[in-house]
């Protein structure tokens, strides 16, 4: 069966080019796609999982606050009934460059199951996702 | 009528908003899985209709079948009506066959994340209305003697006032507008109006609200629910739009709910309901609009609308008893948009018309025949500023 993705731009961030490119490209993909945009609410997010019964939450972040904005949207994930949903992020996650295998090591201990570097091209996602939604 | 969805601010939303739209009065709405407590709460609402949506298209199917399974144990032979994620409408439709609740299909409230579609459901549901309720309520005879289009009154009211902002082909219409009925048990307030932020670098949240709207306040109304009035804005603030000590308004708003049928006899009691009829409009136009809030953000505040912005509006028909016979609307609803906090989206500024001879429902059944002669004459009754005070 075709599967749904939720995918926005995180908290206050406008940034919406790459947006449009994944979005795009995940619907080039098999995918079905239900875009928030940007500016996007962790309850925007939730909501729209539960409503679309979606297998996973592509979130982005672009203006270098996603560590601020991603905090305790597992835990959201887990109260609202969507618990063990695909968490993707990715974009530029922090702010200025800092040591990726860090970065990843902190947004995976708030419960994301994949981190993606700046500049990571679609198909990467793309892969990654065929594998994990793979068996579900 | 009763709205069941899914998600409060999603699929509950745009169910309660589609039951508006057709007409209906929604006197609860509920989210998420049923529980038998909802259940026995819908036993003693007894619905005339009840609303089941929850999912976009190919979305959750879970919680509305649950629903669906959990409806069929629900006393009474209310309709119900489906109007959720097609991929579940049939197990819905067989969970609910052999049960007391015939059942009625439409398109999804909600089909994709964040659309509208009411219209569809909005039909299914004048349908039934007028099949079952008309029936029931012995109103047939009226049927037998008129060979036409029958119609539940809020939503010719909604027809006519569509057609008076927007006009045909030939005749512009006025614009955008606001309605207000106010009547002895709720209050009504329709929107014409786009209600798109007016500030362009305000952010929309929220699922995007109909063009045509319609809310009823349950709880707001001039005698029925006089004391749900007074519970809304509280004793002071009647006490100040009348000029009477709170033990005067106390008295009178328990004498109206005891008599209903109290008409006001002195100054005192005028003054009052002037109070209880600004308090109830101020309160929903308050409810229908949206409203605007800063938000702190790490890249500085921003301004954010959820609902719709009327601010810009500046048409105003009201009907509806209590206000259409009182000499002093005007007053009125200055006092009701002065009781506005800064950051509703309430109409700022409103030309006023009222609906004197009571033609607003008439005019919105004669726009199915004779679409221009009832525009004129909508025109004639309401399109006229000059006649009209500005407040
Ligand atoms: C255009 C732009 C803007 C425009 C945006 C217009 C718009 N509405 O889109 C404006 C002028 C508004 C803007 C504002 C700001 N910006 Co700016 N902006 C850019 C710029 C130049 C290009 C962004 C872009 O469109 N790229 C093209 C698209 C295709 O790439 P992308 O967005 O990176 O997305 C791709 C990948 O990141 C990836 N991807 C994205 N999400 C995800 C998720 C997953 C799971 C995966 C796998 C991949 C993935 O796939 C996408 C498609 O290929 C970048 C610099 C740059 N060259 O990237 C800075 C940049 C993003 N902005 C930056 C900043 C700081 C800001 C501001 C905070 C500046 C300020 N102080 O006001 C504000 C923030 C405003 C806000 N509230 O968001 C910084 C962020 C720094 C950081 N993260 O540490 C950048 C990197 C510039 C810099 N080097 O300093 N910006």
């Amino acid at each position: 069966m075709r599967k749904t993705l939720v995918l926005g731009v995180i908290g206050a961030d406008v940034h919406a080019v790459g947006n449009q490119i994944l979005n795009y490209a995940f619907t080039e993909a098999g995918f079905h796609v239900v875009n928030l945009g940007v500016m996007v609410s962790q309850e925007e997010f939730i909501e729209a999982a539960i409503e679309s019964a979606a297998d996973a939450i592509i979130v982005s972040s672009l203006y270098g606050h996603g560590e601020l904005d991603c905090q305790g949207f597992r835990e959201k994930c887990d109260e609202a009934g969507l618990k063990g949903i695909l968490l993707y992020v990715g974009g530029n996650i922090v702010v200025g460059k800092q040591p990726f295998e860090e970065v990843e090591k902190r947004f995976k201990a708030m419960g994301f199951d994949r981190v993606f570097g700046p500049g990571t091209p679609p198909e990467v996602d793309i892969a990654c996702l065929h594998e994990d939604l793979a068996d579900k | 009528m009763v709205a069941c969805g899914l998600v409060p601010t999603l699929t509950s939303n745009a169910a309660k908003l589609a039951a508006f739209g057709a007409g209906a009065k929604v006197i609860k709405t509920f989210a998420y899985q049923l529980t038998l407590g909802d259940i026995e709460d819908i036993n003693k609402i007894k619905p005339d209709i009840l609303l089941l949506s929850g999912g976009i298209d190919g979305g959750n199917s879970e919680v509305i079948i649950h629903n669906a399974g959990m409806l069929k144990q629900a006393k009474g032979d209310f309709p119900i009506v489906l109007a959720g994620n097609r991929s579940a409408q049939d197990e819905c439709a067989s969970l609910l066959k052999g049960s007391s609740h015939p059942v009625y299909l439409a398109d999804n409230v909600m089909p994709e994340m964040n659309k509208l579609n009411i219209e569809p459901v909005a039909k299914v549901i004048r349908e039934i209305f007028l099949k079952r309720i008309i029936l029931a309520k012995g109103l047939n005879k009226a049927t037998s003697m008129v060979d036409g289009i029958l119609m539940p009154t809020p939503s010719a009211v909604l027809d006519a006032l569509t057609l008076l902002s927007k006009g045909d082909k030939k005749t512009p219409g006025v614009g955008e507008l606001v309605a207000v009925d106010l009547g002895g048990a709720t209050t009504d307030v329709y929107s014409i109006a786009k209600g798109h932020p007016t500030n362009p670098t305000t952010v929309l949240r929220g699922l995007p609200e109909p063009f045509v709207k319609r809310t009823v306040e349950g709880d707001l109304g001039m005698r029925y629910n006089a004391i749900g009035i007074k519970e809304a804005v509280g004793e002071e603030v009647l006490s100040q739009l009348s000029g009477l000590p709170a033990d005067a308004i106390s008295e009178t708003v328990q004498a109206y709910h005891e008599n209903p049928a109290k008409l006001p006899e002195d100054e005192q009691e005028i003054a009052i309901d002037r109070a209880l009829a600004s308090a109830a409009i101020a309160t929903a136009l308050a409810r229908h609009a949206g409203i605007l809030e800063q938000v702190y953000t790490p890249v500085g505040p921003i301004y954010q609308q959820t609902g719709k912005d009327l601010t810009q509006v500046e048409r105003l028909v009201v009907t509806g008893g209590a206000l259409i016979y009182s000499k002093s609307i005007d007053q009125i609803i200055a006092d009701a948009l002065g009781l506005q906090e800064p950051f509703a989206l309430t109409p700022k500024q409103l030309h006023v018309s009222a609906d004197k001879n009571y033609v607003l429902s008439a005019l919105g059944l004669l726009a199915g025949y004779e679409q221009s002669t009832a525009l004129n004459l909508l025109l004639e009754f309401f399109g006229r500023e000059e006649a009209n005070a500005v407040v």
